[in-house]
């Protein structure tokens, strides 16, 4: 049962804190209590998994291939531990004063919802649950963009609506077609049914539709536009379990798949690397244009996942899941500093902040290394999840891949540079603005939290290096 | 029968494309909720469209007769159908708040998210 617990635990939550909504504090105390026990059952799933390989249930009373079955492999409970530990991070930052969610009786229900779908998406074995959890994340997504009532973040949930709408209807279409044709949806059986040789004419057809769907998810060129149209208007904690979530939800559908239609032609791949340095490019430059903290920021979004991408055309799962996660700590960190860098500082926009690094030199020392795990200077995470990356596109004689993939990482530096000039660097140009914020305690203690997972993660990648290679193998495609 | 309805999906497919890309966010709206209902007819049509039998084993078989339709994709239908309702729904209420809060009911002039007029990198508005 162990393996259902991502899904049900925070959808518990999530009902017990609405039914705390006349009060506060108690639902604050559910929710954090709720995440914590999130992340503890996803310790337990992981250590379950890493023992027995794969741990399934197949849900309905119907042998397999038709009963509803959720399975765990090492890959799904990787991303269930990293997201369970985002929700912990974002809730205790929540807790602060630094640009907190307003607390709407809604907001815990919608945060845990948001988790719940993110967990089902990882640990389900069946195509149309995985619809299914695209629409929940789409709904809770919606639901924290929409529920703090401002214009702006109602005309950016417009967007997000308008844009994703599109992308799960192309899910669902394509479910349906491959449904229709395979008569099949659970993954090992789908797997066993693309091998028929009269499918493989209209198969890959469908295949695509799936690909193209899961990217428009994911965020990638050039299909982005709901993400920077949308991002920057919501409050840094859901910002942060937000950028840190949906999109990653998408790529490692996408990585899913990938394992489940193995058989699809190599051209995909091929297509997949080139939209992948596009995204990169796109992404990485449109952060450059910017100077609102957010914006930058989830344009980079964009960019990472163009890593993500490249990982999973060139067929290598160890290096698109470990950078999935370096990325997803690492975004979700430089959100939180971006809250407290508000908090601080009085403003988002770079031009009308500075002076944090002379008058809180303790903040300027996390952003760095969030900044710099972000750009992939050894010995951080973001270089080695880069480093496989590379290398694999070397030994692949992708050699444009590679040198893109590089490129973009000094891209990346710059922008990152910008915020250190900007924020840190230069005086303020209203030094009353900088005095001290009581109340951001528990912000504090979200961003060393994540900043010391994430240098964990660079200095001793070993353990969690391992754990993706074995995750790799369960997911790995023969190459052709 | 089912080319009759790939013509009919076709022909709502084209006017939910046409409605969605209207400046008017009502129309904008409607226009998803005609596309979603398309999607689900394509739902249906997976599971072999047109057989009237009931999907139930008869006394003494142990499987369905041949000609049968297959009940799945129409439970499958049913949830769609239900996600896509409580997504129109949602997008009437914001659609609706849109308009109750002075924002534009143009999706041309729904530019609240974007920079504040006077910010040198705002990018400027199409007329």
């Amino acid at each position: 049962m162990l393996v259902l617990a991502p899904v049900l635990l925070p959808l518990l939550t999530a009902l017990f804190a609405a039914a705390l909504y006349r009060h506060e504090t108690a639902r604050r105390w559910v929710s954090f209590a709720g995440a914590l026990l999130s992340l503890g059952c996803a310790l337990a799933l992981a250590v379950e998994v890493d023992r027995a390989g794969r741990v399934s249930v197949a849900l309905g009373g119907w042998p397999l291939p038709y009963a509803i079955e959720f399975a765990a492999d090492r890959a799904g409970a990787f991303m269930v531990l990293v997201a369970a530990l985002l929700g912990v991070a974002v809730l205790l930052h929540q807790a602060g004063r630094a640009d907190p969610a307003p607390e709407t009786p809604i907001l815990h229900p919608l945060l845990h919802g948001l988790l719940a779908a993110a967990g089902g998406a990882f640990v389900t074995a069946d195509l149309f649950n995985l619809y299914v959890w695209f629409e929940l994340l789409l709904i809770a997504a919606l639901g924290l963009l929409a529920h703090g009532g401002q214009p702006r973040q109602l005309d950016a949930a417009f967007k997000y609506l308008a844009l994703n709408l599109l992308g799960t209807l192309l899910l669902l279409i394509a479910v349906a077609f491959i449904f229709g044709a395979t008569g099949q949806l659970n993954f090992a059986a789908l797997t066993e049914a693309s091998r028929r040789p009269e499918l493989a004419g209209v198969l890959p057809v469908y295949v695509a539709l799936l690909a193209l769907a899961l990217l428009l998810k994911a965020g990638a060129f050039p299909l982005f536009a709901w993400l920077p149209a949308s991002y920057h208007t919501l409050p840094a904690p859901v910002l942060a379990l937000v950028g840190g979530l949906v999109t990653k939800v998408g790529v490692f559908a996408l990585l899913r798949v990938g394992q489940v239609f193995a058989g699809s032609p190599p051209s995909f791949d091929e297509a997949l690397g080139w939209i992948a340095l596009a995204t990169m490019l796109s992404g990485v430059l449109g952060a450059a244009y910017h100077w609102d903290l957010r914006r930058i920021l989830a344009f980079h979004i964009v960019s990472q996942i163009g890593y993500l991408l490249l990982g999973v055309a060139l067929a290598s799962p160890a290096g698109a899941l470990f950078f999935t996660a370096h990325n997803m700590l690492v975004k979700a960190d430089l959100f939180l500093i971006a809250g407290l860098i508000w908090a601080l500082a009085g403003h988002y926009d770079l031009r009308r902040i500075g002076g944090l690094y002379r008058a809180y030199p303790g903040l300027s020392t996390l952003f760095l290394v969030a900044a710099f795990s972000l750009v992939g200077v050894p010995p951080s995470s973001g270089f080695w999840g880069k480093f496989l990356l590379v290398r694999e596109s070397f030994a692949q004689e992708r050699y444009v891949w590679g040198g893109v993939a590089l490129a973009v990482g000094l891209l990346t530096l710059y922008s990152m540079t910008k915020i250190w000039l900007e924020a840190f660097w230069k005086p303020h140009p209203e030094p009353s603005a900088l005095v001290p914020v009581p109340g951001l305690r528990p912000a504090w203690l979200a961003v060393g939290l994540l900043t010391a997972l994430v240098l964990a993660l660079g200095l001793m990648p070993e353990p969690a290096l391992r754990y993706v290679e074995a995750a790799a193998l369960g997911l790995g495609r023969a190459k052709p | 029968m089912i080319g009759v309805l790939a013509l009919v999906v076709a022909l709502v497919v084209a006017s939910g494309v046409y409605l969605l890309l209207s400046r008017d966010v009502f129309r904008c709206i409607v226009g998803m909720a005609v596309l979603g209902s398309a999607v689900n007819l394509i739902v249906f049509a997976a599971g072999r469209f047109g057989p009237l039998q009931p999907p139930i084993v008869a006394v003494g078989a142990d499987r369905l007769a041949a000609a049968t339709a297959d009940p799945l994709p129409q439970a499958l239908v049913l949830t769609a159908i239900v996600i896509g309702f409580a997504l129109l729904c949602f997008a009437l209420a914001l659609g609706a708040r849109l308009r109750a809060q002075g924002a534009s009911d143009d999706s041309d002039r729904l530019r609240d998210a974007e920079p504040p007029a006077g910010d040198p990198i705002k990018p400027p508005v199409l007329d």
